[in-house]
């Protein structure tokens, strides 16, 4: 096959949000020859849309402990969440956030000069008591400030980026171990082999798989994609987070800011319906506890508008005032996505697809662990992944708003360091690189070009997406789920026959796009089979007829094989690294 | 500049952007507006995407405005989808 032109780095970072930029940081500062990979320019990742804030027990406002930030986490968890990881991230918080101040983000203040910390759901005082102030954020800009920071900071340490670039397979030789990944140049159409002693994945999430979601269009799961082609499993799909306040319609988010700076939920009644299912925590309960509130109002018969299928987010009682100062950007998409000014009026809101907490499975240090020989867990030597696209796992069930920003930091952090130690101790040198090492992603695009009689990759993206939004949305059941399994299995057979009619080779928007799609697919079809496998209800998993969470049978972790369509499972990390243990109780609020 | 086919591929690509707001204002856009417009209102629009999305969220929402006439007519359609779309 075609000789391919190839570039060696010491690592090779895919991803240029906030975990990728944070770990390559860690690389470049430590003197690595670092390359980051992106398919847009990096301050245009979509960690640019995160506007809540970032957690951390700094306790600024109100007194905080990490400990009480580690109980909030293993809850919202619904216990699916690995201790060990827990701890580690919510312990590190306060440092990680700290360093980013020092990097120059700015944070919003306290009079006293430190940093500001508002209310967010899931987040308490005392193991549950009352809600504390634990999130930072920079107005309601806090993602774009993260990115400029680290971005500013890896041109400053040299980092290498390929902005354009758009990475297709990962590199395994014979004994499993990561070696590198295949990359199109959008602007030349060529594909490069990247040689590295590691590769790290923080291609961020695949919200695209559902019709209504918060994310933007670049969010297809390309990472899970090439790990599912590559035969590493993909952790916990079943498990994806509606966001209670998505606008009605448009998908658009309403942050949890909102709810946290004094907004109230309304049925169609006008009653504050929270209040009757989670009378502690109300509007500021977990995210899939309100979601589902929320979805059962509007079963029930009490959903607002004339089709009664949302309810209303009332803020006009927190005064203009607050409303300008503190969330200006949640006015103009009122205004501009719903039609309504939320001085005066409530926002239509229904829950929207927002965050994967599975993927990539990894433990505290960013290395990727999968199942060999009888061991749950053996690192897949040369290959890290941090961010939204890794299941650590912290979130487990459920993810805890401000927490997503705060994982990008800290993973992306010590995956970084994992690198710099494993290139400095165990691959001083590169691996060499399988023969054709090049052929599997040139025989992919060259599928694409030579099809014919095959569909476009618009139409199969719609159906994937109407399919998984049907039988894998908030509220799931064994019969819907059994259909979708089917469904989708049919739109994976048809996404393998994608047609393009642009044949170009430079800047090829459509063979991306179908490219994409690919990736997509296996992330939809791990989605629907681990969310129909599993008999119970846990977190955003949310099952008609497994109502309650069953620790005995299913307090474990799933991981699909894509090729072989079977999964398999693994137990959650039960020891914390210093404390004790938090055992499972019923959630309520 | 003169904009070729491939040059105009750039530009669409370039139209992906972080923010969800902006996906679907562009996505209209390119779908009735991008193909007809001139070799000038090209230049335009690529200098226009090299904002950042905050910036140009901000732009298309008409929270700020612009002194640079030449962005007015690009701006114009693209808030023009943005109304269209809360409907
Ligand atoms: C609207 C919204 C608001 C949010 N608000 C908050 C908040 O307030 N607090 C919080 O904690 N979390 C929030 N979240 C979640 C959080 O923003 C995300 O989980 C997080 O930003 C993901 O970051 P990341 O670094 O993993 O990936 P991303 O920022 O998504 O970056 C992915 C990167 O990978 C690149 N990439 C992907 N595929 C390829 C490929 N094949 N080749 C090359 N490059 C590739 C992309 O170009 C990009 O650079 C929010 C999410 C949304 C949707």
């Amino acid at each position: 096959m075609a000789n391919v032109a190839k570039r060696q780095f010491d690592a090779v970072i895919v991803g240029a949000g906030g975990a990728g930029m944070r770990a390559a940081l860690q690389l470049s500062e430590a003197g690595l020859k670092t390359a980051v990979l992106s398919k847009v320019f990096p301050t245009r990742s979509h960690t640019v849309a995160a506007q809540g804030g970032i957690s951390a027990s700094l306790g600024n406002v109100q007194e905080d402990k990490w400990e009480w930030h580690m109980y909030d986490t293993v809850k919202g968890s619904d216990w699916l969440g690995d201790q060990d990881a827990i701890e580690f991230m919510c312990k590190t918080a306060p440092e990680a956030v700290i360093e980013l101040e020092h990097f120059g983000m700015p944070f919003d203040r306290v009079e006293s000069g430190r940093i500001y910390q508002r209310p967010f759901g899931g987040h308490t005082a005392n193991f549950g008591e009352k809600p504390v102030q634990r999130a930072c954020a920079a107005a309601d800009r806090t993602g774009h400030a993260l990115l400029h920071t680290l971005y500013q900071r890896n041109v400053r340490a040299n980092t290498q980026f390929f902005v354009e670039w758009m990475a297709l397979d990962l590199i395994r030789d014979a004994d499993g171990d990561v070696v590198g990944v295949t990359a199109l140049e959008m602007e030349t159409g060529e594909v490069y082999v990247l040689h590295a002693k590691a590769v790290l994945f923080a291609t961020g999430g695949a919200g695209r798989i559902y019709a209504a979601s918060t994310n933007a269009f670049i969010n297809t799961g390309d990472g899970l994609g090439m790990c599912a082609r590559a035969g590493i499993p993909l952790e916990d799909m079943e498990f994806w987070q509606f966001h209670p306040t998505g606008v009605a319609g448009a998908g658009v988010l309403i942050t949890e800011g909102v709810r946290g700076e004094g907004g109230i939920l309304l049925n169609a009644n006008g009653e504050r319906f929270m209040e009757r299912y989670a009378p502690t925590l109300k509007d500021l309960a977990p995210r899939d506890f309100v979601s589902r509130c929320m979805a059962l109002e509007v079963l029930e018969g009490r959903g607002a508008g004339k089709n009664k299928d949302h309810v209303l987010l009332k803020l006009d009682h927190l005064g203009p005032e607050v409303i300008n100062h503190r969330l200006p950007s949640i006015r103009e998409i009122a205004i501009k996505f719903a039609g309504v000014d939320p001085i005066k009026e409530p926002i239509p809101v229904i829950p929207t697809t927002h965050y994967q907490m599975g993927g990539i499975p990894t433990n505290y240090l960013g290395e990727v662990m999968v199942p060999k020989d009888g061991n749950p867990e053996v690192r897949v030597n040369g290959f890290y992944a941090a961010g939204e696209c890794a299941c650590a796992s912290v979130h487990g069930a459920n993810r805890l708003g401000t927490n997503s920003l705060l994982d990008l930091v800290v993973f992306g952090k010590s995956a970084g360091d994992s690198m710099i130690e494993f290139i400095k101790n165990e691959r001083p040198t590169h691996k060499p690189l399988p023969e054709n090492a090049a052929d599997f992603s040139l025989a992919r695009i060259a599928r694409l070009e030579n099809q014919t009689g095959g569909e476009e990759v618009n139409v199969v993206r719609e159906a994937m997406q109407k399919t998984i939004q049907l039988r894998a949305g908030v509220f799931r059941n064994s019969e819907n789920m059994a259909l979708g399994v089917k469904e989708i299995a049919e739109v994976a057979e048809r996404a393998k026959r994608t047609q393009i009619k642009d044949k170009s080779k430079v800047w090829n928007t459509a063979r991306i796009e179908a490219l994409e799609l690919d990736n997509l697919i296996e992330v939809a079809v791990a989605t629907m089979i681990a969310a129909d496998a599993r008999k119970e209800s846990r977190g955003a998993h949310s099952h008609d007829d497994f109502e309650k969470r069953d620790d005995e049978n299913w307090m474990k972790h799933s991981l699909f094989f894509n090729q072989e369509r079977r999964l398999d499972y693994k137990p959650v990390h039960t020891k914390p690294l210093t404390v004790d243990y938090i055992p499972p109780k019923e959630r309520t609020f | 500049m003169t904009y070729t086919q491939a040059d105009k591929n750039r530009l669409r690509w370039r139209s992906r952007r972080g923010l969800l707001e902006l996906d679907i204002v562009f996505e209209m856009f390119l779908e009735h507006d991008f193909e007809g417009l001139t070799d000038a209102e090209l230049d335009v629009y690529q200098d226009l995407l090299m904002l950042p999305d905050i910036d140009l969220l901000e732009l298309v929402d008409g929270k700020t405005d612009t002194t640079d006439a030449r962005l007015a007519p690009i701006l114009a359609r693209l808030r023009h989808w943005q109304v269209v779309k809360q409907q």
